[in-house]
């Protein structure tokens, strides 16, 4: 008799009638997009701060540098004393004084330009004065030695190489970008996946030993049977959950954007700025295009064939080892000593993924790691956008899929003894010994 | 064919430990077989290869003539003693659940739930947690699935636990009409004076070996030592009591009775009928009380265990 629809049937409307998952479900992204949300309109109230900055300036040399914009003003002090002017910059209660001191020559500057202020400035506040101060000298510097700005920029050529592979594929520094996000992404979220819905496995099998059903229920289905189709209800669940969570993260988003007016690409780190301003020398809409192209670049068929077996395949390996676990043990507590073995191949293929692919996809360290069976699924996911030769794919495949039988049938053979151990916990010697029952 | 389950030398080892040393039983057809024996003596590993949740190592076991096959699941119905629930199902659709393991289509396993709800009164707990439920109850709920897809053979694995009196009786008379109605039952358990009101035959298993094995009244009639109670009344009690102790073994007895003056055991000699002791009681006085000892099942089950 084959019962495995009528299991994953109950397990997975179990898990998902469930209130803790339908509570998670829902208010997940809720609590993603407000959080996201709140930090977008707190670095708006920031960015949006107005200031006011005093220059003491006793060289000169920086006459006409520092010109109001939307949130900075700058008031000139010329002519008073530096202790003057930080008296009275502290009592406008101005944000801070530049203070710039007398210098023999263009080269003595360096040294004597200071920053007061009451409490200790923001990074980029100093560092767009620096560059200010330092793109002003170096202007003068030129002009003393004749030379003019305007020869300088005729001088300068923006090389972009274009590289092309033997076959003629052609692609760009936006290529790569973008075959890493595809790649990262991929095997990030296998990763993820892994973690959260292994353990869902673990805690269904643990649960079933605690109510002390487990017994009732393998004298009407053979072990195995109940293995896999709470393996495969769980991992029903998780994707419905996922899908769930992309799609209302999707909608909630767009209407938070769209409600508060909120632009949320503005939550973004120093680096992504300075990569935005190299973008938008090329002009915005040069980079849509090359990101779109970048896009039908991949080799989309293969992504999304080799991402369903491998992450399948990958999760299948993994989840059948969370079961076997949750058959050793009596509660969650004992689990520990078991789990690490199991993360620490996980944790090593995502650094292998993110260190090594990164810097050379087919390099030796890359390519070992996308055949080894317990790294596989997350190092060849992320290296595949980058074109894998589909012999590899394949034996990779091959490899994962012959020890994914033999962690099944080790898997049923521990959660076939464990399911009926109650009481003992249970040591690697005592795991070996079942496998002989 | 007779014996609905024949289980021929079975044996079973785990790593270092004979759980089962070519144990045989043959259960017959209709009947209640008691299936006993200390803790950890192989009861549950017998029971979980007849039910193939374990495989033996050697020997067959056959149910109706054929070697076990995972069809022969329908047939049987199993209440471990380990049981229990999903906690935060509802009963109603958890029995719905387990009725479809043993291969019942829905619709059929509505209505039969529908009957066994309403003959144990508890038709109102369909939408009930099992959390909600006292434990009492929750072996109600596991009772009726146990018999719910009305197998030939039904295994209770200390069925009484966790029931009170009121319960655990109307359990016992579920049990007898089922064997009644031609279920044949093996029934493993503890507490013995629920084995002598249930059982027809008995089989006791002792540090992995079948010790007993029989009919429950042949066992008893082994068993027995020919010793009868007896109550006397009598003028001359110390005379009398010297007459009977010259010519058989004669022990004090316990029994409650009214004014007896002479409570004894006496131990009939080889060539003794019983009659041959009470014409020889009434001559000498008067006769209040004269019964056979007939070894309880508990007895058996002591002495057996202790022999060994």
């Amino acid at each position: 008799m084959n019962h495995l629809p009528l299991i994953i049937k109950r397990e997975y409307f179990t898990k998902v009638k469930n209130k803790s998952f339908i509570v998670m479900t829902f208010l997940s992204p809720l609590i993603m997009i407000a959080l996201i949300a709140v930090v977008a309109y707190l670095s708006q109230l920031n960015n949006d701060k107005e200031r006011t900055l005093s220059v003491l300036d006793e060289t000169g040399y920086l006459e006409g540098v520092f010109q109001n914009t939307e949130n900075t003003t700058y008031t000139h002090l010329n002519g008073l004393s530096l202790d003057d002017a930080i008296a009275l910059v502290k009592e406008k209660e101005d944000y801070g004084l530049l203070y710039i001191g007398k210098a023999n020559s263009l080269d003595d500057v360096s040294g004597n330009v200071k920053f007061y202020s009451e409490d200790s400035p923001s990074i980029s506040v100093i560092s767009g004065l620096e560059q200010q101060i330092e793109k002003r000298l170096k202007e003068k510097k030129l002009e003393k030695d004749g030379v003019s700005i305007a020869q300088i920029e005729a001088s300068q050529t923006n090389i972009e190489i274009e590289q092309e592979s033997f076959e003629g594929e052609k692609s760009s520094k936006i290529d790569n970008v973008v075959k890493l996000a595809f790649g990262g992404a991929a095997g990030y979220l296998l990763f993820m996946f892994i973690i959260i819905y292994g353990n869902m496995i673990m805690r269904s099998v643990i649960e079933e030993k605690t109510s002390r059903i487990i017994e009732v229920i393998i004298s009407s289905v053979k072990p195995i049977q109940l293995m896999m189709g709470k393996i495969i209800g769980t991992s029903l669940a998780g994707v419905t959950q996922f899908a769930i969570w992309v799609i209302l993260g999707g909608v909630l988003l767009f209407i938070v954007s769209a409600i508060f007016g909120i632009d949320l690409a503005q939550v973004q780190s120093p680096q992504q700025e300075i990569m935005n301003q190299a973008m938008q020398a090329d002009g915005t809409q040069a980079v849509a295009e090359n990101l779109l192209g970048a896009i039908s670049n991949l080799p989309m068929t293969n992504l999304i064939i080799a991402f369903l077996f491998f992450f399948i395949g990958g999760y299948l390996l993994y989840s059948s080892l969370y079961a076997a676990i949750g058959a050793a043990v009596d509660n969650e507590t004992d689990t520990q000593q078991f789990m690490l073995p199991i993360l620490m191949p996980l944790i090593l293929a995502v650094y292998v993924g993110v260190f090594t692919v990164i810097e050379d996809p087919h390099g030796t360290v890359s390519t070992v790691f996308s055949f080894i069976p317990f790294t596989s699924p997350v190092v060849m996911l992320m290296r595949i956008p980058f074109g894998v030769p589909l012999w590899q794919q394949g034996l990779s495949l091959l490899l994962l899929i012959g020890t994914f039988i033999f962690t099944v049938w080790f898997a049923a053979k521990i959660y076939r003894v464990g399911i009926l151990m109650y009481g003992k916990k249970p040591t690697y010697k005592e795991l070996f010994k079942w496998l002989k029952y | 064919m007779n014996d609905l389950l024949v289980a021929n030398s079975v044996s079973k080892q785990f790593g270092s430990f004979k759980a089962l040393n070519q144990v045989s039983i043959a259960v017959p057809k209709g009947s209640i077989f008691g299936l006993l024996g200390p803790n950890g003596a192989g009861k549950t590993t017998l029971i979980r290869i007849i039910n193939q949740i374990t495989m033996p190592d050697e020997g067959a076991v056959l149910l109706d003539g054929q070697s076990l096959k995972p069809e022969h699941i329908r047939d049987i119905g199993y209440l471990p003693e380990e049981r229990g629930l999903y906690k935060s199902m509802k009963v109603g659709e958890q029995c719905l659940y387990l009725a479809q393991l043993k291969g019942l289509t829905k619709t059929e396993a509505k209505i039969r739930l529908k009957y066994w709800f309403d003959k144990l009164e508890i038709g109102d707990w369909w939408n009930k947690k099992i959390q909600e439920l006292s434990k009492g109850q929750a072996q109600k709920i596991q009772f009726i699935v146990t018999v719910l897809h009305q197998p030939k053979l039904l295994i209770f694995d200390e069925p009484f636990s966790g029931f009170d009196p009121i319960n655990a009786n109307l359990i016992k008379d579920e049990i007898l009409q089922l064997r009644d109605e031609g279920a044949t039952v093996i029934f493993s358990t503890h507490r013995m004076e629920s084995v002598e009101e249930l059982c027809d035959h008995i089989a006791l298993i002792h540090k992995s070996n079948k010790v007993l094995d029989g009919k429950l009244n042949d066992i008893k009639r082994q068993y027995k030592t020919n010793t009868f109670e007896v109550g006397l009344e009598s003028l001359n009690k110390d005379k009398v009591f010297s007459e009977i102790q010259d010519k058989f073994e004669v022990l004090p007895a316990t029994f409650k009775n009214l004014n007896d003056d002479i409570k004894l055991n006496i131990k009939l000699r080889e060539q003794d009928s019983p009659n041959d002791l009470l014409s020889f009681l009434t001559s000498k006085a008067e006769v209040h009380h004269f019964v056979e000892v007939i070894p309880s099942a508990s007895d058996i089950f002591i002495q057996t265990v202790k022999n060994n």
